[in-house]
């Protein structure tokens, strides 16, 4: 008898449009978990955000005393040009409640869809192409969130500034700098739904086939 | 049937235990059964009775406890998890009571999910899906999500799905128990023009008295071993005795 061969893996690119069209049909639930990421990262890029442009002033204000004057006047620490501690804590606090956020929302989606992991692996799905399907559906997500986290962090941060500072914002903008701290958010944000997917992708991976044979009661 | 006997599933003592200790089930205690090429053969017994865990190990769903179970000449328990995604990807088709299409994917994209695990590239799936969709009267509908589809229309997407890579097996777990009486006929028709045209071995879960009554063999299991097989000829006497 003939050694039988092994189940080859699906191309990449069916595995990224299966993704895809499951995102695209559970919008829903995208957003649910979407939004978790979004909050996150729009805290996170308007901190940031906000820092870049408050250390530009702080220099700035070394040599314009109007603009000293509105420091002094907001109680800017003209000497500390660091983050706080506090608000370092706020960032971590905010990305692990966001990381928890998406377990549970990729756990619950493992669990909403056990017939079709089944059904899926009935037809001869490896448990790698369970993996990646989560993985990328969250990677997607995760970017999409990130995206819409960094444009809405742009709202926070530079309105209160604009109001604040006016056209001293516009002359320390570093278009640089904000894309830095904009990619390094979007970043953040993706690796963040990427690591917490692989859990519940494991869980959904490890499912029987014979799940789908479960009729709901 | 007058062709000669090809074994296409043996199983061998077959036990399957849950549990351990006091709380210890045994759900099969020992069921040896041969199932033919081309044969259709229907497994009946009531729920409890190890009537869907024998189905599932005959299908390559769930491995046995002690004894054996082969299919298409291998040993279930001695293949790595990707022969066993490639023995059921390539010589089984599964249909399901619920259908279980996946919602978000069309008909055609449905149809041609194990064709594309089998390996074909995403033009001959494509073409080779509509030409299933074809076969069960579906062409003018492959762009359709299963929410738009009938039940039975759902269930020859799900037929459709299971011929995809020309499987030696049709396993069918109550393939008409979701369905009315007229479309559970069609169902009924297009499972046994398939045994007899294409000689693909059809093993189902029913308690459909019409299914039983086109199978080759029915094999009853209660608690866990096999009750009783009966022929077609000594069967339709069978059923003729319980639907007058």
């Amino acid at each position: 008898m003939d050694k039988l061969p092994n189940q080859k893996p699906l191309p990449l690119s069916n595995t990224i449009r299966i993704s895809w069209n499951g995102l695209k049909m559970r919008i829903g639930r995208s957003i649910i978990t979407l939004s978790g990421v979004i909050l996150a990262i729009a805290f996170l890029a308007s901190i940031w955000f906000n820092h870049d442009i408050m250390t530009g002033l702080k220099i700035m204000g070394t040599n314009d005393e109007n603009l000293l004057l509105i420091l002094q006047e907001n109680k800017i620490n003209l000497n500390e040009l660091g983050l706080d501690d506090k608000t370092k804590w706020l960032i971590i606090l905010s990305l692990l409640v966001s990381a928890v956020g998406i377990i549970n929302a990729m756990l619950m989606s493992v669990t909403e869809r056990y017939r079709e992991i089944g059904t899926m692996k009935c037809l001869g799905a490896l448990d790698s192409l369970i993996i990646k399907l989560f993985v990328i559906e969250s990677g997607i997500l995760g970017f999409a969130g990130s995206l819409l986290g960094v444009i809405i962090g742009v709202f926070i941060a530079y309105i209160p500034l604009l109001i604040q500072y006016g056209s001293y914002v516009f002359s320390v903008f570093n278009f640089m700098d904000f894309l830095k701290s904009s990619s390094y958010a979007i970043l953040i944000g993706m690796s963040l739904s990427i690591v917490f997917a692989i859990y519940p992708a494991y869980v959904a991976a490890k499912m029987k086939p014979v799940e789908a044979m479960r009729v709901e009661a | 049937m007058s062709e000669k006997k090809e074994i296409i599933v043996k199983a061998v003592g077959v036990e399957k235990h849950y549990g351990v200790g006091e709380s210890l089930v045994k759900a099969l205690q020992g069921i040896d059964l041969d199932i033919y090429s081309g044969e259709y053969l229907s497994i009946l017994g009531p729920s409890g009775s190890g009537k869907s865990t024998f189905f599932n190990m005959v299908g390559g769903l769930d491995l046995p406890t002690l004894g054996s179970v082969s299919i298409d000449g291998y040993d279930i328990q001695e293949l790595s998890q990707s022969q066993l995604a490639w023995l059921r990807c390539n010589r089984i088709g599964y249909i399901f009571q619920s259908f279980n299409l996946i919602g978000v994917m069309t008909a055609l994209e449905n149809v041609t999910l194990p064709m594309l695990l089998k390996g074909e590239s995403e033009e001959e799936a494509n073409a080779h899906g509509m030409g299933i969709l074809k076969k069960v009267e579906l062409y003018d509908r492959w762009d359709h999500k299963p929410d738009e589809l009938s039940g039975g229309q759902q269930q020859r997407v799900a037929i459709g799905r299971a011929l995809a890579n020309n499987p030696k097996i049709i396993l069918a777990d109550e393939p008409t128990g979701n369905l009315d009486l007229k479309t559970g006929e069609e169902v009924i028709k297009i499972l046994k023009n398939l045994s007899e045209d294409y000689g693909t071995t059809v093993i189902t879960a029913t308690h459909d008295m019409k299914m039983l009554n086109i199978s080759t063999r029915v094999v009853w299991i209660l608690d866990g071993k096999v009750e009783k097989i009966r022929e077609r000829k000594d069967l339709q006497i069978h059923i003729g005795g319980m639907g007058h």
